[in-house]
């Protein structure tokens, strides 16, 4: 890196600098990257362009924040602690019943709720496959976009009107919740400290990652869904009902997502329009990984998440002010002209 | 054998529709639609759905990219009241070249690609602009409070006239109200009178002929990026347009203007009216901004009134069920409307009313037509 | 005589296949020079190269002396060569009229021009040549019907009208008839030998012997990419050495 030419005794300094711009693109990439796979899974399979993805992402966090919720469903019970008068305090019900347990259980509520979102982005992805998206196979690209935005906006538009327009903070378990000495740790000194929750996204990203692709390479499932992204006609020829498969892998595409937001809540507070946001950066990392390519999704999404972080260093927004705003786009729209088929794309998938 | 479709007269279609648009604020009136403000937004978004109907619904190119030249639009336009005049007319001329150097520019990089790869660079494009109009154009655009008049601004042309903020003129006439509205009509029908032309002409056929096989254009001797390019263009003049009007008559121009969801309420009118017709995208204009001008205004105690007729438990049940789709939930009906006219009438209204006119017909001709139909089969596959 | 179109020394690989090897090709001004040879020898990739769909790896391709090897398609139909597809290439959404006056059109703009203020109604001449087109077809009828609702053999006269209509110095022909019953083929046969007569160079690509000989001045047989034979019909009739490659010895 260019900031090395700094040779004063800044340079512990600049390395963690480094070092923590580098984990923050790995996190935010971690998110690109799961949002990216399922759209490409979806991409490569169905051959649908899906902008309800960011949608998702969006349910999967306010699995989460609900899930805190009905957790956190309280009754008011005498604040024994105030003794001069009367004080009421909320106190929710699971205290009440399972005492510190309870306590506990609310404490990690977030990661909890992953076993809540499974099944019910499972659910959600089925029933959209099968009751929407199923339609418009045969349809023009540009009628699937249009579709599916529209279904973008019913979604986000029913989370706001259950939710709220505002942020709902829904905190990580209490334990988690500090910051980790990552310089202490290895031996760089005290300043470089990184959020503990960040880190376990990056971690639970890169597991959720390693588990779609084993599936994808080890099952014989998986291996029938990748011979249908090369060649439709054949694997359906062979007597595979292909169809049944790919609703599975809606279902799939919709429970990585759905994850993806659901652990992202305690890094960025949801909101209805959390999905819009999230939708056209994916499809940029789609893009330049190579439509239907999963490891190109997988490669882009970290890819732009560190370069993004790295734009945003102040250093470089003085010799390029705003970059860090626009750095994204502008690779997509260099990959887009120079490489059609993105970073590992592979031709004939969603080819014009 | 289906007769030769009958073209209306251009210039008596130009007449009629001069005359509709011109008296609606006198048949609007029993609709309860006929204030200034509505209408005004009715013209505006009726030239920001013309033009970009040029783009989409002659070639099938499906932009995410026009709010980007509305909001350049806008922003030139409030620059040019701020520095030089509060007169409309050269801040229109401003914004109208403007955007469409912007669109230009846009364009030229975007169109290189075809499809939903083409949908995802304008979609880059405008999230660019918008960041950027947020961020570190901040000296042009004021960030998050958008642009606005301001006392101290020089204007250098008619800086001595008012003091407090001077309002928006046409060489005089002030642009509030019935003004407002007639000066943004004479631009939709101006506009209107060009897409027309454009339609009905060879450029318009050429581009129409892209639409539908574009390899096929090229093998017939057309270099089809300058069509795709002169399209995008105009249509990007024609936001630009819009994006004037609106601060015409309302100084003031905002980033949020510039957001890609913002391009998606312009796809929405297109489609809904008619993709590809002269009047659809008109159409689509009116009933969506009618209706969103009623339902955001319609609370629980309006849809209580609604429903006053009825047993209490029922009236009960039905500001229940209706009440998530009025006021603050307008936006879930227009997503709603979005799916329901792109999954059962992909050609919009006007392909509604096409299909009923047909039925109709086809009532009052139904042996002759039958007949000569199957003749026409029996004729192609035997001759 | 000279030549129109001449091929010299052309390449053309897929990945490892090759698909053209050396081909020489050179065609005379007002023939028809029929090209046949089995599947896959490289017919329909040849006609690629010709109208710039595909770029040569080697070798050139030249139109009336004019070196046309890597223009643009748009360029190469300017020059004046058009191409009748083997899957009609017609605009679906169009009216059969609309669809021949595109490339009526094209013949007279140019690959650009900001037309956008004329009206469609005004371009009278234009329109009645189009029609004078479509009677040729037997298409005239039909002419405001949507080019969609047409029978597979209506598309593929459809389309040799809207090649026609641009008066091409070269017309490319990718199987004319193939697909079509009998009496279209012999149709078909009577418009190429009118056409024919007015002078204008063909080339054929055809399955069926029948057409072949009753339209062709010229063969050449075309086998993994190369030709190894050129005559006339009564030489590529008597050839062994055709016999053996391509028609596996039996009788035309």
């Amino acid at each position: 890196m260019f900031l090395y030419r700094n040779q004063n005794k800044n340079k512990c300094r600049d390395m963690d600098t480094i070092l923590l711009q580098l984990l923050n693109g790995l996190d935010k990439g971690g998110a690109y990257a799961l949002i990216a796979l399922g759209l490409t899974l979806v991409f490569g399979t169905l051959g649908v362009v899906n902008f309800a993805h960011g949608a998702l992402f969006m349910l999967g966090a306010f699995c989460a924040v609900s899930f805190n919720k009905l957790l956190t469903l309280s009754k008011k019970v005498k604040d024994e602690s105030i003794t001069f008068f009367d004080a009421y305090k909320e106190q929710p019900y699971l205290e009440i019943w399972l005492g510190d347990t309870g306590t506990t259980i609310i404490d990690w509520s977030v990661p909890l709720s992953i076993l809540i979102a499974i099944p019910v982005m499972l659910l959600i992805g089925l029933a959209m496959e099968r009751g929407l998206i199923r339609h418009f196979y045969k349809r023009s690209h540009a009628e699937q976009i249009l579709f599916t935005f529209g279904l973008a906006i019913v979604l986000q538009e029913i989370v706001k009107s259950v939710f709220g327009a505002n942020p709902i903070p829904t905190p990580a378990p209490d334990i988690v919740s500090g910051s980790a000495n990552l310089g202490a740790a290895l031996g760089l000194g005290d300043n470089l400290v990184y959020p503990w929750w960040r880190l376990i996204y990056l971690m639970f990203s890169a597991v959720i990652i390693a588990g779609v692709f084993a599936f994808l390479k080890l099952t014989t499932f998986g291996m029938v869904v990748r011979a249908g992204i090369h060649d439709k006609e054949t694997v359906g020829l062979l007597g595979i009902n292909i169809e049944r498969r790919f609703t599975i892998v809606f279902g799939l595409a919709a429970v990585v997502s759905g994850l993806a937001g659901v652990m992202y809540v305690p890094v960025l507070p949801p909101d209805y329009h959390l999905g819009m946001d999230f939708l056209v950066l994916s499809f940029v990392v789609v893009v330049v990984g190579g439509m239907g390519s999963l490891e190109g999704a997988v490669a882009a999404g970290f890819l732009l998440g560190i370069l993004q972080s790295f734009c945003s260093l102040n250093e470089i927004k003085a010799i390029i002010p705003g970059i860090d705003q626009i750095i994204i786009y502008l690779v997509a729209v260099v990959i887009l002209l120079v490489k059609p088929r993105g970073l590992m794309g592979k031709k004939g998938v969603m080819e014009d | 054998m289906m007769n030769k479709p009958k073209e209306m007269n251009e210039l008596l279609l130009i007449l009629i529709f001069s005359a509709v648009v011109l008296t609606m604020p006198i048949w609007l009136s029993p609709l309860g639609a006929a204030y200034p403000d509505l209408l005004q937004k009715f013209a505006i978004f009726g030239v920001f759905a013309i033009g970009y109907n040029i783009l989409f619904g002659l070639t099938g190119y499906l932009s995410f990219g026009h709010a980007a030249f509305l909001g350049v639009g806008s922003y030139t336009a409030v620059w040019s009241f701020k520095l030089l005049s509060m007169n409309v007319l050269p801040a229109v001329m401003f914004s109208v070249v403007l955007a469409g150097l912007f669109a230009a520019v846009i364009g030229f990089v975007s169109l290189r690609r075809s499809g939903i790869y083409f949908s995802i660079l304008t979609l880059a494009f405008a999230q660019m602009s918008y960041n950027l109009a947020y961020s570190v154009l901040t000296p042009i655009t004021n960030g998050e409070t958008g642009l606005q008049l301001a006392k101290e601004d020089p204007r250098i042309l008619d800086s001595a006239v008012v003091d407090g903020l001077p309002s928006t003129n046409f060489f005089g006439i002030e642009l509030q109200g019935f003004s407002g509205f007639y000066f943004c009509a004479a631009f939709l029908i101006l506009g209107f009178i060009i897409a027309l032309r454009i339609f009905r002409s060879p450029f318009g056929l050429k581009l129409r002929a892209i639409k539908t096989n574009q390899t096929r254009m090229r093998y017939t001797g057309f270099s089809t990026r300058p069509y795709l390019l002169t399209a995008f263009v105009i249509s990007g003049m024609y936001a630009g347009l819009a994006g004037a009007l609106m601060a015409c008559t309302d100084p003031l121009a905002g980033a949020e203007r510039m957001q890609w969801t913002a391009s998606g309420e312009v796809v929405l009118m297109t489609i809904l009216g008619g993709v590809g017709t002269l009047f659809g995208p008109l159409l689509g204009v009116g009933i969506i901004k009618y209706f969103e001008n009623i339902f955001s205004a319609i609370n629980e105690q309006a849809l209580h009134a609604i429903f006053d007729f009825l047993p209490t438990w029922l009236e009960e049940f039905m500001v229940l069920i209706t009440h998530p789709f009025v006021g603050e939930g307008w936006h879930l009906t227009l997503g709603l409307l979005f799916m329901l006219t792109v999954a059962f009438l992909p050609g919009g209204v006007m392909e509604g009313i096409d299909y009923i006119k047909k039925k109709m017909s086809s009532k009052d001709t139904d042996e002759t037509e039958g007949t000569s139909t199957t003749k026409t089969a029996e004729e192609g596959s035997s001759s | 005589m000279t030549a129109v179109l001449k091929v010299e020394g052309v390449n053309k690989s897929f990945g490892g296949l090759k698909a053209l090897n050396d081909l020489n090709l050179s065609v005379e001004e007002g023939t028809v020079h029929a090209i046949i040879g089995p599947n896959g020898a490289g017919k329909s990739t040849m006609l690629n190269v010709c109208i710039g769909q595909l770029v040569p790896d080697t070798g050139s391709v030249q139109f009336h002396g004019e070196n046309i090897t890597g223009k643009e398609p748009y360029q190469i139909n300017q020059a004046g060569i058009s191409r009748v597809f083997q899957t009609p290439a017609i605009f679906s959404e169009l009216t059969i009229l609309q669809n021949i006056m595109v490339p009526a059109l094209a013949h007279r703009d140019g690959n650009f021009k900001f037309n956008a203020f004329k009206a469609m109604g005004r371009e009278k001449e234009l329109e009645e040549e189009a029609m004078r087109y479509l009677e040729e077809v037997s298409l005239a009828d039909a002419a405001h019907d949507l080019a969609a609702s047409m029978s597979r053999g209506n598309k593929r006269r459809l389309e040799l009208a809207m090649c026609l209509i641009q008066h091409p110095r070269l017309l490319l022909l990718d199987e004319p008839t193939a697909g079509m019953a009998r009496h279209d083929t012999n149709r078909t046969i009577d418009t190429l030998k009118k056409i024919k007569e007015g002078g204008m160079t063909k080339v054929i690509i055809e399955h069926d012997m029948h057409v072949v000989f009753s339209v062709a001045d010229r063969i050449s047989v075309l086998a993994q990419g190369h030709i190894i034979a050129e005559g006339t019909p009564d030489e590529i009739r008597g050839n062994p050495k055709v016999q053996e490659a391509y028609l596996g010895g039996a009788e035309i």
